[in-house]
């Protein structure tokens, strides 16, 4: 009746270790992807679908790329960004250049370009740490953006610099580019969510996860436990701008609908940063909380007053939002400096005692 | 190879009949190390040798270069002289991976655990190196992956068991108290199944309960696997009980070398220990 554990008993180690411990879990994961992919569509409008979630997930798979770099591998970057430019430049580039290559494997080879670009600038990570690091991965973003609007190659010497996406159809659906419905793109997009969110919680909970968690913990004993450490690292930059360049190419032909740096830029790095931070490092299912978080919240913000029959201003609410929107993180810092991911993760320790108080 | 020493039952039988732990053969010789840092020499031409199945203390007064022996063993410092002789070769210095994967494994004065890690998580961090599924296999979780990890886990469990630390299984181990913290941490070493355990300070800042058990825990790992034991600690109640032999270490020179009998006699560690009497 309760969520709790009691009573819940493990007779193998592969039921103890599976990746939801608790059935109820289990259950309420799978329903919400069911309803996601069969009910949504049909009752989300065009507004709900096309700018708030297609949107969401696509920065949460960003989102799951950067919270593996910094919340499990603990390497600060900040060319989130750069490496989602890489995914959509050379995806689009991939599928120009083969048109009759299916948009799965466009996807999957952009993010691949972005994680052979991610691995080169990872790199310095195996004598920089921290803040420095960061810098050097701020290099990443102001460079390869600069590459990608300087050189006319990446889009095709288009005269206007900013090509459209391609349009190519999955099971006979257009799934990319403008004309593609608004329920295709987002079933699309949904897809990859969904299979690279249960790939990144297999990674972290394996051996991959393990060491690259011992080398944010302490990198000297995983070195003495035998962890090679720049290979470690590598894979984790790998991985998170994989990620990231799926995220890039998704951004580019599926929501956006062109192909442009100016979409990438640094204001794109800090606000997959602040989702990591707000959603709680070290936690996938906190990707999806700092996502939503923070594209749901300025929304809100925006129609609140309007519900409760205040009449403001629209510029005194823009203003109002980057106020409170600001305040809000503040607030949520201070509270619980481990992100959304903890607060549900201490609800769920106290719903295990519960109605008793330890 | 020494490498594979294990929690099997046959192993077991075989280190127990041995009729004098002394006579196992050398299985990690330190010549005439040097290391300096600057102008500091931290260790000064010493030389011992490990035999197989023995507790060997290293013990002195503080700054004597203990952990820093300890470093060069398993190879986070690289000793600017002197040979290291393990596994069947003969180095200037170690490497930390080749270290670990021939069964080199420690534990740390200033524990050093993965405090994000559920203890679990730590222990299985210790199979790291025996665990070699691709990286495919392990994003599916599916087949050999999932096999290996239950096959380690297994194994892990065992380490679990004989540690007594069951109910702290799944807590992060930076929650931990200390006496705790310091036992997740053999096990993490054990979890490596080494067969040579270097133990830096095991039991500083414990009280006597712990300290007992922590002796025991070391015993046992000793008799039953018959792991080799090299151990830094400042206990010398504990150090002269425990071990077969002891290296003193005074301002990184070796002072003596012997059984703790031997040793506690040594007129050279008992002036180190107490000070030499001026002679007005």
């Amino acid at each position: 009746m309760f969520y709790r554990e009691a009573g819940i008993y493990k007779t193998s180690y592969a039921a103890d270790q599976a990746l939801f411990r608790i059935p109820l879990d289990r259950i309420f994961v799978i329903s919400v992807v069911l309803f996601a992919a069969l009910v949504i569509p049909v009752i989300g409008n065009e507004y709900w679908l096309g700018s708030i979630l297609i949107p969401t997930l696509i920065m949460a798979i960003a989102t799951i790329g950067l919270n593996i770099l910094l919340g499990y591998c603990g390497q600060l970057s900040l060319g989130t960004g750069a490496f989602m430019a890489a995914g959509a430049f050379l995806g689009y580039k991939i599928a120009t250049a083969f048109p009759w290559m299916p948009i799965w494997a466009v996807v999957i080879l952009g993010g691949l370009s972005a994680a052979l670009i991610g691995v080169a600038f990872g790199l310095p990570s195996l004598r920089i740490k921290g803040f420095y690091l960061a810098v050097t991965t701020l290099a990443a973003q102001f460079f390869l953006l600069w590459l990608f609007q300087k050189v006319p190659w990446f889009v095709n010497y288009s005269i206007a610099g900013v090509p459209t996406a391609p349009p190519r159809e999955m099971f006979g659906y257009l799934v990319t580019g403008a004309e593609a419905t608004v329920e295709a793109r987002y079933l699309f997009i949904l897809a990859f969510t969904v299979v690279l969110a249960l790939i990144a919680a297999n990674l972290v909970r394996g051996r991959i996860g393990r060491t690259w968690m011992a080398i944010r913990d302490m990198d000297i004993a995983a070195e003495l436990i035998g962890i090679k450490p720049l290979p470690t690292k590598l894979s984790a930059f790998a991985v998170s701008s994989f990620y990231c360049g799926v995220a890039g190419v998704l951004w580019s032909f599926c929501y956006i609908n062109t192909v442009e740096a100016t979409a990438f830029d640094i204001f794109r790095s800090f606000s997959v940063l602040f989702m990591v931070i707000i959603g709680g490092l070290g936690s996938i299912l906190g990707c999806f909380l700092g996502a939503f978080f923070i594209f749901l919240l300025p929304i809100f913000l925006n129609s609140a007053p309007g519900w409760v029959g205040l009449e403001v201003p629209t510029e005194l609410i823009s203003h109002l939002e980057f106020m409170v929107f600001g305040a809000l993180i503040v607030f949520f810092l201070i509270v619980e400096p481990h992100g959304l991911a903890r607060l549900w993760a201490i609800t769920k320790e106290k719903l295990r005692l519960w109605p008793f108080p330890y | 190879m020494a490498a594979v020493q294990g929690f099997e039952p046959e192993t077991v039988s075989d280190e127990a009949e041995l009729p004098d732990r002394e006579v196992g053969e050398v299985v990690l010789k330190l010549e005439n190390i040097e290391l300096g840092f600057g102008g500091v020499k931290a260790i000064n031409d010493v030389s011992f040798e490990v035999r197989k199945g023995e507790i060997r203390a290293i013990i002195g007064p503080n700054g004597a270069g203990k952990s820093s022996m300890l470093n060069c063993i398993n190879g986070f410092y690289k000793p600017q002289k002197g040979t290291i002789t393990f596994a069947g070769k003969t180095m200037s210095a170690m490497d930390p991976h080749f270290a670990a994967s021939n069964g080199i494994a420690r534990t740390f004065q200033n524990i050093a655990l993965f405090r994000g890690m559920s203890t679990l998580d730590n222990l299985m961090t210790g199979r790291v190196l025996k665990m070699n599924r691709g990286f495919f296999w392990q994003a599916l979780r599916w087949g050999p992956a999932q096999r290996e990890e239950i096959e380690h886990r297994a194994f892990v469990e065992t380490v679990i068991d004989f540690l007594e630390i069951q109910s702290i299984r799944r807590t992060p181990v930076g929650r931990l108290p200390y006496g705790l913290q310091k036992r997740v941490e053999l096990g993490r070493a054990l979890a490596m199944q080494p067969s040579i355990l270097l133990l830096d300070e095991p039991m500083a800042g414990m009280n006597v309960e712990e300290k007992q058990d922590m002796s025991r825990f070391i015993l046992d790992v000793n008799e039953e696997f018959g792991t080799t034991i090299v151990l830094i600690e400042h206990d010398m109640g504990v150090v002269m009980d425990i071990s077969d032999r002891v290296v003193v270490l005074d301002y990184g020179r070796k002072i003596a070398d012997g059984t703790p009998d031997e040793v506690r006699r040594n007129q050279n560690v008992i002036d180190a220990y107490l000070g030499v009497p001026h002679e007005d």
